[in-house]
């Protein structure tokens, strides 16, 4: 049993590791990538990998690894906005509906269910089709089908925590319901949130990468992981593997990292959840 | 409280589900900028022309007027015209539905095939690496994207090895499609012995099958595994054990029965996530069903046939769960009464 505690962490400490150096690689994609990720190079096209293009070239002549670079900020951004516009307007959502009750909670969570009424994927792609592709119109179509995760979860803990002795005490001395909802009942929710939104942060990438892969998301020539993997997709059967390869990983290990750290983080804020899996 | 009034209960609470579902329906295709009406004039519509055709559509009238046409419409079946083939959007949709049909249920076959199995062998095998394996796929299966399973499995499949066929749809080209009965190929071509289309069929199914099949399976796998565990844990299983009960009815009679119960709560996932993974593969294997058409038509500015499909998806959706939740209620008694 210790010894699987340990490998756990061990294992979520390597994943937070890899979350950091996606992060790190991002923020300094200009001075760390090796080329222009734009700069075609007629010379240079379909390279398999090799030492001056780590990661091959697509049939541009364009190096993938400083592509696969800039790619990755343009999915972190999307999934880190989308996840923070669904976590403040879902709890916001939330905390009214459980601290208000009545007309409010029923009005709120008639509309969660319909948004749940669709699978999320598939809303995601109306949304974006009937804004049209941008990344702002992205972040928002992550953020809508989003929202009911958050609202959710605080609506069920402001049911619970609203009768609290603390809770009583605060109305006693005469708070307002904004300052108790604020100040004294949602920090308590924050562990769950955290949990939550690392956990969303995974399914967000997954989606803007589809999103992109089938041509909603992010347009050429912005580089982006499902972008890129949809270039490269029809190079698969004559053999150009590389170009499918990495993008493809770059998700997996990003989806990975924040799924097995949100994993974690529930194990370890959420002591209602040990054991559970 | 019975199970008639339970049934009763759940059936009336889809109705204001249906409600949302088709104002966000209605929201998204008509309020959004992008003018229908524009979209449909074309490019080099003169104003008048477009207010015109906005009035014929009904684009003019209060929006409420404009939603309570669009719901009756929809319930005399009108999902509206696709522009690129001028066609009813509802029979582009009876054409292709049995192309997702079959690629579904064949996922869900692959999904179930395997997936069940090998929870319930690393729960009765637990750390062994069998165990580990199955772990690994489970974390590994959510995180893979469905379009990046496709293609690697392409790579080796068709390109390295040559086992496969050309990711170009159901049947190979120089193959007649079998005469239509249900319209899945692999069961028409079995009903009338057709051989070669029937090869062809479970030739071309095969990869787009075993990458949505893989998608699936991880949440399944997991949930056998953590349900069985539990069971095995249990007081009437430690009584069956000390009953000297062979160890084979003991897993595979008892224990796997009542694991299989909380799988059917899985099942609406299931359909979601096959679904959101049928438009992906679909469009990697240039397979001709619904997602195929609703992305191909987007692609072509053509944004009505997108919206119904998701409109169709989200009813399926609604209907997969009320499903899940009246078997659940049948077969677990506790869930009524809550």
């Amino acid at each position: 049993m210790r010894w699987r505690r340990l490998t756990r962490n061990r294992l979520s400490f390597g994943a937070l590791c890899v979350i950091l150096a996606i992060t790190l690689a991002s923020l300094l994609a200009p001075w760390l990538a090796p080329y222009d990720p734009d700069d075609p190079d007629a010379e240079a096209t379909l390279v398999s990998v090799s030492l001056r293009h780590p990661l091959g070239t697509d049939v541009y002549g364009r190096d993938q690894l400083s592509r696969l670079i800039h790619a990755g900020r343009v999915d972190l951004l999307v999934a880190l906005s989308a996840t923070a516009i669904a976590l403040t307007l879902g709890s916001a959502l939330g905390a009214g509906a459980g601290y208000r009750g009545g007309w409010v909670d029923q009005l709120v969570m008639r509309g969660v269910d319909a948004v749940m009424a669709f699978p999320a994927f598939i809303l995601a792609m109306a949304i974006t089709a009937a804004l049209g592709n941008s990344i702002a119109n992205v972040v928002a179509a992550i953020a809508i089908t989003h929202v009911p995760i958050y609202t959710r979860l605080i609506r069920g803990e402001m049911l619970r925590i609203r009768e609290t002795e603390y809770a009583e005490a605060a109305r006693t001395v005469g708070s307002r319901p904004h300052q108790i909802v604020l100040f004294h009942l949602l920090p308590n929710c924050v562990p769950p949130l955290v949990v939550q939104a690392t956990l969303a942060m995974g399914f967000a990438i997954l989606t803007v990468a589809a999103l992109s892969f089938i041509g909603l998301g992010i347009q050429p020539p912005q580089s982006e992981w499902g972008q890129m993997t949809a270039e490269g997709a029809g190079y698969v059967v004559s053999g150009e593997w590389w170009l499918v390869l990495f993008p493809g990983f770059a998700i997996m290990l990003t989806v990975l990292a924040f799924n097995l750290v949100g994993d974690t983080l529930r194990d370890l804020l959420d002591p209602r959840m040990r054991g559970v899996r | 409280m019975g199970f008639g009034r339970y049934v009763l209960q759940r059936l009336l609470l889809v109705i204001p589900t249906l409600i949302g579902v088709t104002l966000i329906a209605f929201t998204l295709t008509y309020l959004l900028p992008g003018n229908p009406a524009l979209v449909k004039a074309g490019a080099l519509a003169t104003p008048e022309h477009v207010a015109e055709i906005e009035r014929r559509m009904g684009l003019d009238r209060p929006v409420p007027v404009q939603y309570w046409r669009y719901v009756t419409g929809l319930l005399r079946g009108d999902l509206g015209e696709s522009s690129s083939t001028g066609r009813p959007v509802l029979e582009d949709f009876r054409q292709r539905i049995p192309a997702t049909l079959e690629l579904t249920l064949a996922s869900l076959v692959v999904a179930v095939a395997i997936g069940i199995p090998f929870g319930v062998l690393s729960a009765v095998h637990r750390d062994s690496a069998l165990d580990h394996l199955s772990r690994l796929l489970g974390v590994g299966g959510v995180a893979m994207p469905s379009f990046w399973t496709g293609l690697l499995l392409l790579y080796v499949f068709f390109y390295l090895l040559g086992v496969a066929p050309a990711p170009l749809g159901r049947i190979a080209a120089d193959v007649t499609p079998p005469t239509r009965i249900l319209g899945l190929y692999v069961v028409d071509a079995f009903l009338t012995a057709n051989a070669r289309a029937l090869v062809s069929s479970l030739h071309h199914l095969m990869l787009p099958a075993l990458t949505l099949g893989f998608a699936v399976m991880a949440p399944l796998t997991r949930m056998v595994r953590a349900t069985m565990l539990e069971i095995l844990e249990s007081d009437y299983v430690t009584a069956a054990w000390a009953a000297g009960l062979p160890r084979r009815q003991v897993i595979y009679g008892d224990a796997l029965r009542n694991a299989l119960i909380p799988v059917i709560t899985l099942l609406g996932v299931i359909f979601g996530f096959l679904m959101a993974g049928n438009v992906v593969v679909e469009m990697v294997f240039a397979w001709p069903g619904l997602g195929h058409y609703a992305v191909t038509s987007l692609m072509t500015k053509d944004p009505g046939p997108i919206q119904s499909f998701v409109l169709f998806v989200a009813v399926m959706y609604v209907f997969v769960n009320l499903g899940v939740d009246l078997l659940y209620g049948l077969a677990d008694p506790r869930i009524r009464l809550r």
